[in-house]
Formats: structure tokens, sequence, C-alpha cells
């Protein structure tokens, strides 16, 4: 079992969970986050260039069987990027660690059936 | 409006003064009812706040990532249209005829250069009357914002209302409440429509619906869930509504006196039974009374006795509160079944509601107005039928027109920009692309 932690840009949520749903992975928690990475943004306040030092993100967390980790992160991959094939600064990033357990509150079942 | 009879000896006086300078002396040597004068400038302001009211009701009800863009539509409305109903709104809405009728025009009105002295028969300054009506002409198109929300790019926006208002707004106006207008003089006594069901609410509604099918649906209506943002505000807003109703149907009496009192207790009857029946409904229908029920029974409420608000008793407007939301509530089930994008219910609240006041008002005018109907009439006898008639044949214009104008201005309008968002502007969302803010600060994505 992993536990796939993936932040991406907001404007690419509805695709991203879109692409996810479509694959047949449906069991997501998203959340609104700030961060700091390579890309650089300039904003218009007042008339006056800014630049942020935190972007809004959005962090996607989904856990999976070993069998479906390629699976999400393809499907990631594929609705996360823009500017094409290229991509660009910005897109944002995968991680992916091992899942000790998985517990269903309902059932008290663990492990991958829980999933 | 058809307005009561204080209102037409305005009008009269206004024609007057454009076509005579003797009746132009005569009006400016005028006393100033300083009593009327007073609560028109407070209308004035109330009706003006309906529009931030509007703003915050539309707002409250789309996504986080749109909600300073739609609450943007409202207020870019109090900008271009004080500008052009300076210019021209108020000319062509209350001009003498010219080109048939189809609008007015008079060159004082031009640029509001000619009127700088003038007062009105009833003893109220002609500017004070020309900024009131001018915020019915500022609210009207921003209403029609509900129906293609959260998809329309701002800069086609801005040209649309602006288009809109001179080519549908001012034409309707002009036929309905000018003294030369030919649904103003239609039958005994003229089509009744006192603050504006069909100027106002049909005309909007008609053409919203027209723009959500012409534009078609947001991304992923109806399987993905779209919901509020922020029902707080959308209450807000419906209070606000309902408190500058009350400058928007108790104004247009454009006195301050007998009639003013009837507008404002029909006024508010009505909002109350109308919110009180369409929760009644929920009850029923999904088990739970909700705020945005309440609040849409609310605007149901007043959309349908805008126009009756003048010639209704409390009974009456107790009835028609009852039987708007019955129907507004019918239309936003039809509306889910067709599955037409009227994203804030823009046809669904004040189309039907307001065709729904003008229709049934006729049911419950007051003796009195009968009376005085009977004696304009050449037959000497009018009925309630006659009336409808005359109703309905008021409220097949105001559709009809709406509905081909807002459709040949959308289609000119497309030609030179497009109208519709980009996929991914509506994605990233109208504050962002449009307007490079957002409207909160680190709340969670909806």
């Amino acid at each position: 079992m992993k536990l796939i932690t993936a932040i991406i840009r907001e404007v690419q949520l509805d695709k991203v969970r879109e692409a996810l749903i479509e694959t047949g992975i449906n069991r997501i928690t998203v959340s609104l986050v700030s961060g700091n990475g390579r890309q650089r943004i300039e904003e218009m306040y007042r008339g006056l260039t800014i630049v942020p030092d935190l972007i809004p993100k959005i962090r996607i967390e989904i856990a999976v069987n070993d069998e479906s980790v390629e699976k999400a992160v393809q499907t990631i991959l594929k609705s996360a990027k823009t500017n094409g094939p290229e991509g660009s600064s910005g897109d944002g990033k995968i991680f992916i660690i091992p899942l000790e357990d998985c517990i269903r509150i309902r059932t008290g079942e663990r492990g991958p059936s829980a999933i | 409006m058809i307005m009561k009879t204080g209102m037409k000896r305005i009008f009269a006086i206004l024609l007057l003064s454009v076509c005579g300078s003797s009746a132009l002396i005569a009006a400016e040597n005028t006393p100033v009812d300083t009593g009327a004068t007073a609560w028109m400038l407070t209308s004035t302001a109330l009706v003006l706040l309906m529009v931030p009211g509007l703003a915050m009701f539309y707002g409250g009800l789309v996504r986080s990532k749109n909600v300073l863009g739609t609450i943007m539509h409202s207020f870019a409305a109090m900008g271009i249209i004080s500008v052009l109903w300076m210019v021209a709104g108020y000319s062509m809405s209350f001009g003498t005829n010219v080109l048939g009728g189809l609008f007015g025009w008079n060159k004082d009105y031009f640029l509001l250069k000619g009127i700088d002295t003038n007062i009105l028969e009833s003893g109220v300054p002609e500017y004070v009357f020309t900024m009131f009506q001018g915020k019915f002409a500022i609210i009207t198109p921003a209403l029609i914002a509900g129906a293609f929300a959260e998809r329309i790019s701002f800069k086609a926006y801005c040209f649309f209302i602006a288009l809109w208002s001179l080519f549908v707004y001012n034409p309707l106006c002009h036929w309905v409440w000018a003294s030369d207008g030919f649904l103003f003089n239609l039958g005994a006594k003229g089509a009744i429509d006192f603050a504006g069901g069909t100027v106002v609410h049909i005309s909007a509604g008609v053409s919203g619906l027209v723009a959500a099918i012409y534009l078609g649906s947001r991304r992923g209506y109806p399987y993905q869930v779209i919901r509020p943002n922020n029902l707080v505000i959308t209450m807000l807003g419906a209070g606000l509504l309902w408190v500058g109703w009350f400058g928007f149907n108790a104004g247009s009496s454009i006195s301050s006196g007998l009639s003013t009192a009837q507008a404002l207790t029909a006024t508010q009857i009505a909002a109350a039974s109308a919110a009180l029946t369409w929760i009644v409904i929920e009850g029923f229908h999904q088990g739970k009374a909700t705020a945005l029920g309440f609040a849409s029974g609310i605007l149901a409420g007043l959309v349908a006795v805008t126009p009756a608000a003048g010639v209704v008793q409390p009974y009456g407007a107790l009835l028609i509160g009852i039987f708007a939301s019955v129907l507004c509530y019918l239309a936003i089930q039809v509306k889910n079944r067709l599955g037409y994008d009227d994203s804030l219910d823009a046809f669904g609240i004040h189309g039907v509601g307001g065709m729904a006041g003008a229709l049934l008002l006729t049911f419950f005018i007051r003796p009195s107005w009968m009376a005085e109907a009977a004696g304009a009439s050449p037959t000497g006898s009018w009925t309630i039928w006659n009336q409808l008639g005359v109703q309905a044949l008021a409220v097949g214009v105001a559709v009809a027109y709406a509905a081909i104008m807002t459709l040949v201005l959308l289609y000119g309008l497309n030609k030179i920009m497009k109208i519709k968002s980009e996929e991914a502007d509506e994605m990233a969302g109208l504050d962002r692309s449009y307007h490079g803010e957002r409207g909160y600060g680190m709340v969670n994505p909806s």
C-alpha cells in the first residue's frame, strides 16, 4: 500500500479529479495549501507588480494498493501538466510514501481490502 | 407601471415642457414639494442599494472562484448604465415618440443638459426623477447576469449590457412608462405595470433565458455538483433587496402620500407570504425549509408584486405572493428536468414571477381603479377580462421583444468577440481570469 500526495495547480483540480475518476480512482482527499517552489508569478496590486512569497496550490492525497500506484501516477502526470507535453514550472509534484496500514473505521477491517 | 393619475399628470407636464416654452416656464415656477422630494431622494438611494444587494445575493450563490466576477457584474452595471442613462437613456425612455414610437427622444434630455431647473408638476425636481428611473435601468441588466453566471467574459458582458440597455430596456421603458408609449395607452387606462414587472423583470428574465441557452451550460453542468460558496452573503443580499424594494415600489408613485402607502403595504405582504409559501412547499417536497428557499420566496413575491403594488389591496398582495412562489418553484423544477443552465434562476424567479404578477394582478384591482377605467372607456364599461387582455398583450410584447432583440444582440456581438469564457478561463474562475484577484483568502475550494 502506498500514500500518494500530489501538489498541483488550483486550476487543474477539475481535470485531475475527472481523470482519476475515469480510471476508477475515486477515493481522494483534497485540500487547499500554499507553497513556495521554483514557480515565480507576478501579480498586479494597484498598478504595482508584486511577486507573492507563497502560491496557492491544491494537495490531493490518495491511498492505493501497490498495483494501482502506476495508474494513479500516470493519470495525474497527464492531467496536471499544462502547456502541452513540455509542462511548465508550477505544475506541481507527486510524492509517494509506503503506507503501513489502513483501517476502515466502520468495520475495523485492516490492510489492502480497507483501501 | 401604469401609474396612477398623479403619474399621468407628471408625464403630461413633461410632454408639455417638451412642446412649449410657456409650459416649461410654468414648470420652473412650480414650487418644490419638499415632502415628496425627500421621499423620492430616499427611494432613489434605496433602489441603488438593491444593486449591491443583488451583487451579494448572486455572489454567494456561485463557486468561490467566481465570487468577485459575479459581484462585478452588478457593480459594472452601476458604472456603465449610469453613464449611458445620462447620455441617452433618459431621452430614449422619456422623450417624445420618434421612429413611429419605437423609442423617445428629447434634445433637452441628451446629456441631461436641459433640465437643470425643471421641477415636475408633482413638486419633485426632474433630476430626482431622472436618477430614480436611472436606478431601474441599472438593476435590470444586472439581473440578467444571474442566468449566465460563471461563464461569461467580462469584456463581452460589459458590451452586452450596454447594447441591451440601449436597444431593449430603453424602448420597453418608453412603451410602458412614457405618456405617449403605446402600452401606456393600451385599453381604457393603460397596461398596468406599476414599478417594472414587464420593463424590469420580464425583460430581464426572458433575456436571461435566451442568453443562458445561447451561451450553453457551464463546464460540468449538470453532472458536476455546483454549490453556493456562501449562503450567508446571499441571505444578506436578499435582505438588502427586500429593504431596497420599498424604494422600488413605493417610490414608483413619484409622490409621498396615499398611493405610496398602498404600494408599500402590498410590497411587504407579498414578500412575506411568498417567502412563507416557498418554505412550506419545500417542507412537503424536500422535508426541510432551506435558507435559500426563504430568500427565493422573498424575491418571487417582490417580483410578482412589482407590477401590482399600485392597484391591489393587501389581500390581493397576499394571494399574489402565494401564487408567485408556487409558480416559481414549479418553474425551477421544470428547468431541472429540461436541463438548460439558467445558473441562478434569473428566468425562474424574475421571468416567471414577473409574468405571474402582471397577469394575476388583474383579479385583485381595487374597485376605484376599475371605476375610473370604466369612465375612461368609450363604452362606459371595463371588465377584468378586458384588462386581462391588455395585460396579456403587454406581457406578450415584452417577452417577444426581449427574446428576439437579445438573440440578435448576442449573435452580433459574438461575431466581434467571444462572449462565452474559454474553457481554461472558466476552470480558473472569473476572478482570476478577468480581474486578477481572488475573493477569499485561505478557504477550502468549493
